[in-house]
């Protein structure tokens, strides 16, 4: 089924693109702004590059950036993608059905996926090469994706495109401009020119939701090279409109939504196109709900123009409206905005103000996703997935096969570092509540244990759930393990990461297709979302504690350690030396002659028999103990009476 | 060579720290005053000797940011206010009504909004879930609508954060009979979550749990608490739930009936408004940080709250202390032998500062015995205590106004100073990278702004506890000596101590008998605490007599069974160290000199037997809950009733105080008793 969908869309692809002329060089350059329902807007860059094969172009290359084009050749890539992502996808607001949210809503901190044409022996050494050499392309610290503890290999259940496939994420890594600076050198205008202008840094991190996404496609490697290398760089940001009214009262719902311009979102206007690029165009999207919700107070859709709920600073050029929708009530509309290159205008400041309220909600993804941890203490845990229906997905369901028992299929696929070791058999499901034998919900399965130190636990599921359910739940259990000490990251007292899994309905597939007018050009973002596509969803990074040694630990390691070395030798030195036949002897003789004159000649005697070369002058340490001891005595005394002195007067 | 027929006459010598060992052996009685003496000194200096807090972790920076709260933040917390005073008024079904509204105010300011409905589960008695969690899925049957009560939690997400950790706000309160002073903790939590929901620098999630406290302050975290960590997927309990949701078609929002999360919590802060107003200039913030057995939130949470709250908010903090030990003249006089030592070591050297003067001795003590006492019993001092099970550092911050009044302006002040104090710990808070860890979880505390840590009180308690084996070497030796000129033909002489033991082990398994007793009794219906506590008091006593009776000890001599006890005092004295230490050092105050003076009277002077008797009667743990309650002026209600009472809530809580007072005190006394009248 899924190879078969693969294909078509694979078929689709190939003639989609092959229609187009493949033969230069291209860029283009794209924004879309969409209003959400939460008062905020989502806006998001999509800019492309294209370079025909090599075997019809050359190497040579006018746009198309060469660090890319190296990084294609060197390692051999079908296929990357190279996401930064800071903040969280709403995906209850911001929508998780269409094909912006599935394909943009990434994990935060960085997701790197990358499929080689090599054979596969040496997929891991390309892919090891990759990851250093995206590090030091964007400034960030890809390369600890080297190790064979963070990647893995999923099979099926990522993308239906298996084999050569490595995927590895870094939830920790923080995002910032010193990695979209290098992802802005790519572009053939940076950011000095065109729509990329827009970005001005303040703006664009102060966001909800900023993602820096990088798209790789080449068929270099493939017998028959039809369209070269296709890179894709897309920014997806949320931002806040600034409204005058800060708190929503009670009538919030009723409340005018936040008008918003390009200067007011970025505190920035577009001057001009990138001269380079073929076509700059502005979007603005309305969804088929929010259109729907429209409809009784606007007369006419056709033109925006009249008794619409909202208006625009600049008159569209083109409108499109989307055809065969999935959703049955309204559809959505796409209006065009071209940049033209003309200086002598006025800078280009798209303005969009709402008229009357509307409320509206996006279509959601089938299920919603959360996964958390279970349990407390520093032994043992458990992860659970809890998936929970919407009632746009059972409706969906419920009209797509009435009658038969439908199920909805899920794929899970999730990466658990080694260090959490996960009991795979310890895997329960419940659906509403009730406890489930796994052979009813999981049709596929194939789980790869982690390997303490060399590589982690990887889990793939196809789970059928019924139509009807409203609530199922997965639970893993694991233990904590422990690490050396020095595998502990900088801050361990935080807690270990465990990497967002992806959740993804094959069942369902999300394409936008909006009714292209023949004055309309072609629009490699439009054509995007026109493609099929599977829906992917990400669950939160979980965060995990561990036990963590006191980090002095060592120093108190080494001081025990130290003071034991002492005592051993100090004993063994002791019992080499001692001889225990001359120390009685002592005390006997002690015990015995008070007197000086005895001792001294029991000395002597001794001395005689024994050793006569001995000088005379080792006798004094067999002078009487009792005279030593009050010599101690008084040096003590007075050391400590000179302390107390200095103590005294000095302080 | 002539020496060597001479030394074999004579006794080997010994290593050093063999003499030394046999040395303090020998003089056990002088070793035993001695520590004993400088035990109970250590214990008296504590005062003197706690040191300042200072903040560890130097990520926290507490007010380090200006406080960003805003008129707006407050008059919407004032209106809210209003809001619920009204509907308190007004409206019937107070317990569907109130959390609404919070919820729908939630949901207004931004945040996502869930429902936790629970139940109450009441406290039983376990025998066997100690220290493990009580699985309580079954009694949650036959249980109506009304039974229910429902927590409102609010979530806040990080604009930018991952929302892998998240910090908690507490507000207690009863929504079938709203207090004016827990309306005003709610609007406290109120406008600091309405600034969060606007402010950037969020790093975690913030939850704000609005607990429905008509089932116990406790009981409604702790519920949430189990949910959140432990949910379970296959309860039946979860259909029941669907017949009685709050309804909440009438207004547009979305709450979500299932519990949503947030990420490992990194603290949890309850935040209450007491209830009377003190006298005073100003304003005081109490804090309470006792969870069960002991356990304490780390120190620098304290240390954020108190900082702030003196240097931003200008609150008088204060830490719970025993106000009848206040007056007390015993500890003014020692107050003052300190406070003239420590000025005689300044007159000898300025730079020598242990000396504080007699109120701050008398109040940091009266602090003392209050935190002595309460990690003692082992109980959580507020709701607070349900997040150490989690290992979750929380704290109750309780704001005693001055004095309480429903003046706008008053309360518009209290918003703010509660509201800044509260924004500015959340702040530390979220700067944190890592969980708390620098700075001390084991600690008694003498004042808000001083400590006493594990290593300086460690000390008393070892200087009362060692004694314990010396006295018992040496008892030993000395029965093993006269036995040994008496009848030397004996065979095995080196075994004489196994018959004390076998005394001693009965005892000790009487007293894991009794500490299982209270289940059964449980199971007889309609009985009175009075009754109750008879009934197991006359079940003790008749399983002691028959467990005596069916193993019929040899009579031992005296002086091994002694030390045999004295040998089980000190491993469980040592023991319970280690699980909670203030549970330990009272008992040890208590259990050492009972133990060290325990002679059977026919051997005993009159004098010593007197004394004797009069500590093994303030030996028994009931006979010491009432001394200590009369010595400190608490009474009240029928005494028997209320020690049964006192018990019960240590088993309810599952307090390993019980278990100590059950297995290691109770057989030490017995013992104690049988060695006193021994017939020699």
């Amino acid at each position: 089924m899924s190879r078969f969908l693969s294909i078509s869309i694979l078929l689709l692809f190939v003639l989609h693109v092959s229609s187009e002329s493949a033969g230069e060089e291209e860029f283009t350059e794209e924004l879309l702004f969409r209003p959400l329902p939460d008062r905020k807007v989502l806006s998001h860059f999509h800019f492309e590059s294209r370079a025909p094969p090599t075997n019809s172009y050359g190497h040579h290359h006018r746009l198309f950036p060469k660090a890319i084009y190296q990084l294609v050749h060197k390692y051999r890539i079908k296929q990357m993608e190279l996401s930064f992502t800071q903040g969280r996808w709403n995906y209850d607001s911001w929508g998780g059905f269409d094909p912006i949210a599935s394909s943009n809503a990434k994990p935060p901190g960085v997701e790197l996926w990358a499929v080689f044409g090599v054979p596969p022996d040496q997929v891991d050494a390309s892919w090891k090469n990759l990851t250093h050499t995206l590090s030091g392309l964007f400034c960030a610290s890809i390369n600890f994706l080297e190790s064979s503890t963070a990647y893995s290999a999923p099979d099926w259940s990522f993308r239906s495109l298996s084999g050569n496939l490595r995927y590895g994420s870094l939830p920790r890594e923080a995002v910032c401009t010193e990695n979209l600076t290098p992802w802005l050198k790519l572009l053939p205008c940076r950011d000095k020119s065109g729509l990329s202008s827009l970005m001005n840094r303040p703006s664009i991190y102060s966001g909800f939701y900023h993602s820096q996404r990088l798209h790789l496609t080449s068929d270099e490697f493939d017998p028959v090279a039809l369209h070269g290398i296709m890179l894709e760089q897309t920014l997806t940001i949320v931002l806040q409109p600034d409204s005058l009214e800060t708190h929503p009262s009670f009538s919030g719902s009723r409340k005018l939504q936040p008008s918003w311009s390009m200067s007011s979102l970025f505190g920035k206007t577009v001057d001009g196109k990138c001269a380079l690029a073929k076509s700059s165009n502005v979007y603005v999207q309305l969804e088929g709900s929010l259109v729907y919700n429209m409809k009784n107070t606007w007369n006419s859709i056709d033109s925006y123009e009249g008794d619409s709920n909202f208006g625009f600073t600049v008159s569209p050029d083109r409108m499109m409206k989307e055809i065969n929708s999935i959703d049955k009530e309204g559809y959505s509309i796409l209006y065009g905005f071209s940049i033209n290159n003309d200086h002598s205008s006025k800078p280009f400041d798209l303005g969009f103000w709402w008229k009357l309220p509307v409320t509206w909600s996006c279509v959601k993804a089938p299920l919603r996703v959360s996964r958390f941890l279970m349990g407390s203490g520093n032994e043992k845990g458990a992860i659970a997935l809890s998936l929970q229906s919407t009632e746009w997905s059972q409706s969906l369901l419920k009209a797509d096969n009435n009658g038969e028992k439908c199920n909805l299929r899920v794929d899970v696929f999730q990466l658990v570092p080694w260090y959490i070791k996960v009991y795979y058999h310890t895997t329960k499901i419940y659906v509403d509540g009730a406890s489930q034998s796994l052979g009813d919900i999981i049709e596929k399965m194939s789980v790869s244990p982690s390997e303490d130190k060399v590589s982690p636990g990887v889990m793939e599921m196809i789970l059928r759930l019924p139509c009807d359910m409203k609530s199922a739940s997965l639970t893993l259990e694991f233990d904590k393990g422990f690490l050396h000490i020095d595998e502990y990251p900088p801050d361990a007292n935080q807690g270990f990461d465990i990497p967002s899994a992806i959740i993804s309905y094959p069942d369902f597939q999300t394409r936008l297709q909006y009714k292209l007018d023949t004055t309309s050009i072609k629009s490699p973002m439009v054509s995007k979302m026109q493609e099929r596509r599977t829906i992917l969803s990400y669950t939160e990074v979980l965060l995990v504690p561990l036990t963590t040694p006191d980090f002095s630990m060592p120093y108190n390691v080494i001081t025990i350690t130290c003071t034991v070395f002492a005592l051993y030798f100090g004993s063994l030195l002791n019992a080499l030396r001692r001889r225990v036949g001359e120390e009685e002897r002592l005390r006997k003789s002690k015990d015995k002659s008070t007197g000086k004159l005895r001792l001294l000649l029991s000395k002597l005697s001794a001395k005689l028999r024994g050793k006569p070369w001995e000088p005379p002058s080792s006798t004094p340490p067999s002078s009487s103990s009792k005279f030593i001891s009050t010599k101690v005595v008084i040096k003590i005394i007075l050391i400590a009476a000179i302390a107390f002195g200095w103590q005294y007067y000095d302080g | 060579m002539a020496s060597t027929p001479e030394t074999e006459g004579q006794k080997p010598k010994h290593r050093p720290i063999v003499r030394i060992g046999i040395f303090i052996i020998a003089h056990s009685f002088i070793v035993s005053v001695v520590c004993c003496t400088a035990g109970v000194l250590a214990l008296l200096l504590l005062p003197v000797l706690a040191k300042k807090t200072y903040v560890s972790e130097n990520a926290l920076m507490p007010g380090s940011a200006i406080p960003m709260i805003t008129d707006q933040d407050v008059s919407g917390a004032n209106n809210f206010i209003n809001e619920l005073t009204s509907l308190n008024s007004k409206s019937q079904s107070l317990n569907i009504e109130i959390p609404r509204l919070i919820a729908l105010h939630m949901a207004n300011l931004g945040g996502e909004v869930s429902y936790h409905m629970f139940q109450n589960q009441p406290n039983k008695f376990h025998p066997l879930h100690f220290f493990t969690s009580t699985d309580t899925e079954a009694n949650n049957v036959n249980q109506t609508c009304e039974s229910y009560a429902t927590n409102t939690v609010g979530i806040i997400r990080a604009p930018r954060g991952d929302g892998k950790e998240s910090i908690v706000l507490v507000t207690p309160y009863n929504p079938v009979n709203l207090s004016p002073n827990e309306t005003l903790s709610l609007g406290i939590a109120y406008s600091v979550f309405s600034l969060l929901t606007q402010v950037s620098w969020l790093a975690k999630d913030i939850i704000w749990l609005a607990a429905d406290s008509q089932h116990g302050q406790y009981n409604s975290v702790a519920a949430w608490l189990k949910d959140y960590h432990t949910p379970s997927f296959g309860g039946f309990g979860k259909l029941h739930d669907d017949e009685c949701h709050i309804s909440n078609d009438i207004i547009e929002m979305e709450v979500s009936d299932t519990l949503r999360r947030a990420g490992t919590m990194a603290a949890a802060l309850v935040i209450k408004v007491a209830n009377t107003g003190e006298a005073g200039e100003q304003d005081a913030l109490n804090i309470y940080a006792e969870a069960s057995n002991g356990q304490m939130p780390n120190l620098d949470l304290i240390n954020v709250v108190s900082y702030l709250a003196v240097h931003g908010q200008g609150l008088r903090v204060q830490v719970d202390k025993l106000v009848s030990l206040l007056d007390s003249t015993w500890l003014k006089f020692i107050g003052e032998v300190f406070e003239t030592v420590g000025k005689i070591a300044r007159s000898v050297n300025p730079q020598w500062k242990f000396g504080i003067s007699v109120k701050e001795y008398v109040e940091g003590s009266a602090t003392l015995v209050s935190s002595l006492y309460n990690q003692a019993l082992g109980v959580p001092t507020g709701s607070h205590g349900a997040f150490r099970d989690y290992q979750v550092d929380a704290i109750t911050m309780e704001i005693s106004p001055k004095l309480f009044s429903n003046s706008k302006g008053r309360q518009t002040e209290l918003l703010f100073r509660g509201g800044r104090l509260v924004e500015g710990v959340i702040r530390s808070v979220n700067n944190l990278l890592e969980k708390f860890h620098q700075s001390f979880f084991l600690y008694l505390l003498t004042s808000s702004n001083k400590f006493v840590s594990v290593g300086v009180y460690m000390i008393a308690f070892l200087l009362l506890v060692a004694p314990l084996p010396v006295l018992a070497a040496s008892l030993f030796s000395d029965t093993i000596k006269s036995y040994v000129k008496s009848e030397k033909n004996q065979p095995f002489k080196s075994w004489r101590w196994l018959y004390p033991t076998k005394t001693v082990f009965l005892v000790h398994l009487w007293g894991a008998i009794i500490s299982l007793l209270p289940y059964f009794i449980y199971q007889i219906p309609d009985s009175q605490p009075t009754s109750r506590l008879l009934i197991w008091a006359s079940l003790s006593l008749f399983i002691l007599i028959v467990l005596g009776s069916f193993f019929r000890a040899r009579s031992a001599e005296w002086a091994l069974l002694k030390s045999v006890t004295v040998s089980s005092a000190f491993i469980g004295l040592c023991l319970m160290s280690v699980i909670n230490f203030a549970t330990a050092e009272i008992g040890a105050l208590l259990l050492v000199p009972m133990c060290l003076m325990t002679k059977p009277w026919r051997v005993a002077g009159k004098v010593q037997s007197a004394l004797n008797l009069v500590l093994v009667i303030i030996g028994f743990p009931g006979a010491t809950f009432f001394v200590v309650k009369s010595v400190l002026g608490f009474e009240n209600g029928s005494s028997l009733v209320e020690f049964w009472y006192w018990v019960e809530s240590l088993w309810a809580w599952n307090s390993a105080t019980y278990i100590y007072i059950c297995m290691v005190h109770l057989p030490c006394w017995i013992l104690c008793i049988y060695i006193l009248l021994h017939p020699c």
